[in-house]
């Protein structure tokens, strides 16, 4: 499903980072686990296409990112890829089913009762009609986990996702993690540097 | 959820700094608007009223006040020449067709015209009730006297001497109302009509009461002439000769029109310069707008990126946002200018008695849709650009 080979990134001559190989199998769920500064958010970029390599190979369900033009990987994000971000970021002008609406759009799909559904599963229906400001911290992460599996991806990224939660919290945040992405029969790949979600994946890798 | 709806929202989300760019486009394009429709709607109840009249001959004086006042009814007349002298002008070969009016008196302040029935044809005038006159005493009375003043046929009007109300009345002065015109949106409106030989005959009297009978023809006066040329040509020439070989003057209204237009054009010119220059500042009120909000919103792009939204429809959001505004200002900015005309006008029918009430779209304002298009677009474009080169995945690390 996805296989990385020799995989090399460097901002502006400035910081190298040379990635190992990941060779991951279709339901299969993988941690990648690094310090800070060993690249993390880089390689999570990579994978997500919003970063080209300067050398190396990265095959995703059989495509070559590093020969897709910016705009076939746009493309190809918003048929394959959600993302979780550390942080995170909504339009702040729309209510919670106007985001997850305007992520359907841009992906050409127009679905409510999939959001329905996917708000249910996440138990934040009742706020779908609030502004994303108007919520509290860990309903924010729900949305935004949401927004990362409404237009069901076949994989989902998550960068950092437990980072600043205590440990009830952060058991509770990976459970729903990967609940959601089998239940929408994606693969979920966490970048952290949290060591506390060793447990939680059979396959993991160090940067 | 689309694109545009997005943007929609995205200005309902900062309601403040949208309506300050859209305020200054409103006022800019009112302004202009206003005065493009105030500066057409007079020229065009001027040129109607300039109809088939190439020249006026009148006593000497300003040659704009004689047509402001024999044409437009608006200014007192310059003097009166003697009927035999305009008899003479008006044999000349090269006039096509004469019509004397004369002042002497008004009702009410409007005013009371001594004119050939040829002047109400000029104007169209059509009777809506009652009749011509006949006998000297009997007036036509023009829509808007009768509408303001509730004059009904039959009414007697006791005349004031002079052009204003608080003229001394003459006893004798004393108009029968015949006939009530149709409104025919041209200067008859705000006239009463009677014939030449009643408002002779209220001053013979009262002025001439020792003069013997057979002197009378020779003394009689008119205010002025209308003239219509047989041809084109004479209007070079023929209003020259008159001015340098006799005591009375000729003048040309559409070029003293014209002239009038160029003196208060001016004003115009200058607050429309003012009004371009508040455009000018709405775009760059509109540009700081879209530039602040969106660094303001840079996680909200990358976000919207990560989902697999093209560079181009996100640049294309920005782009719509500022359009929004800038229509929907051309739009209010239209508006406001036509209540400003209809103020303008109360006013105006209050004073001068003239009614501007046409509210088309001139070509001028399609003018200023694509100027406000343009003002849209060039203030969003740094903006947009900007976006378009944006680095989400620094973005996102910075976050």
């Amino acid at each position: 499903m996805l296989k990385t080979k020799e995989v090399e990134f460097n901002y502006d001559n400035q910081m190298f980072f040379k990635f190992q190989n990941i060779d991951l199998n279709s339901n299969e769920n993988l941690l990648i686990i690094g310090e800070s500064g060993v690249g993390k958010t880089t390689l999570m970029h990579l994978l997500a296409g919003l970063l080209k390599s300067n050398s190396g190979s990265i095959k995703l369900f059989d495509k070559e990112l590093n020969q897709m033009s910016s705009y076939q990987l746009d493309s190809f994000r918003k048929n394959n890829i959600g993302i979780v971000f550390q942080r995170p970021h909504f339009v702040n002008s729309l209510t919670v089913k106007e985001n997850l609406q305007l992520a359907q759009y841009i992906a050409n799909k127009n679905d409510n009762t999939r959001i329905e559904s996917i708000l249910k599963n996440l138990n934040i229906f009742e706020k779908s009609n609030k502004k994303t400001n108007q919520l509290s911290q860990g309903e924010k992460q729900r949305v935004s986990i949401a927004l990362a599996i409404v237009n069901s991806p076949k994989l989902i990224l998550a960068d950092e996702p437990t980072s600043s939660l205590d440990d009830n919290n952060c058991s509770k945040v990976i459970k729903l993690l990967k609940k959601q992405a089998t239940d929408f029969g994606a693969q979920l790949i966490v970048i952290t540097h949290d060591s506390r979600l060793k447990k939680h994946f059979k396959k993991s890798i160090e940067l | 959820m689309n694109i545009f709806k997005l943007s929609i929202k995205n200005i309902f989300n900062k309601p403040l700094s949208s309506s300050i760019s859209l305020a200054l486009l409103v006022l800019g394009v009112g302004i202009i608007s206003l005065l493009l429709q105030l500066n057409t709607l007079i020229k065009d109840q001027m040129d109607n009223n300039l109809r088939g009249i190439d020249m006026v001959v009148g006593a000497k004086g300003s040659p704009l006040q004689l047509i402001l006042s024999s044409v437009y009814h608006i200014d007192s007349p310059t003097g009166n020449i003697s009927l035999a002298e305009a008899e003479t002008i008006s044999n000349n070969r090269m006039v096509g067709s004469s019509i004397k009016i004369l002042y002497g008196d008004n009702y009410k302040g409007f005013r009371i015209v001594g004119a050939e029935k040829k002047f109400i044809e000029l104007y169209k005038g059509v009777i809506k009730e009652g009749k011509d006159w006949d006998n000297p005493y009997e007036v036509l009375v023009g829509s808007k006297v009768y509408e303001k003043l509730k004059i009904n046929l039959g009414d007697e009007l006791i005349s004031s001497h002079g052009l204003r109300e608080t003229g001394q009345s003459h006893d004798e002065g004393t108009f029968k109302v015949v006939g009530l015109l149709k409104p025919s949106n041209s200067v008859i409106d705000q006239l009463i009509i009677t014939s030449p030989q009643s408002v002779w005959d209220i001053h013979e009297t009262h002025d001439h009461d020792e003069h013997e009978h057979e002197h009378e023809h020779d003394n009689r006066e008119i205010t002025a002439m209308l003239i219509k040329f047989k041809s084109p040509m004479n209007i070079i020439q023929f209003p020259r000769q008159i001015n340098e070989n006799t005591n009375l003057q000729a003048a040309v209204p559409s070029y003293e029109i014209s002239r009038l237009f160029k003196l208060f054009g001016f004003g115009i010119e200058t607050l429309s310069y003012l009004a371009y220059l508040i455009i000018i500042v709405s775009g760059f009120s509109l540009f700081i707008n879209l530039f602040n909000s969106m660094r303001e919103r840079k996680y909200e792009m990358a976000l919207i990126r990560t989902l697999g939204a093209s560079r181009f429809q996100l640049s294309t959001m920005i782009i719509f946002e500022s359009l929004v505004l800038t229509i929907s200002g051309f739009i209010l900015g239209l508006l406001f200018s036509r209540f400003g005309v209809m103020f303008v006008s109360s006013l105006m029918e209050e004073s001068i008695n003239y009614n501007l009430n046409s509210l088309k779209i001139l070509n001028e304002e399609y003018w200023l849709l694509g100027l406000s298009v343009l003002i849209g677009v060039v203030s969003s474009l740094i903006p947009a650009i900007q976006v378009y080169k944006m680095n989400i995945s620094k973005i996102l690390a910075d976050a």
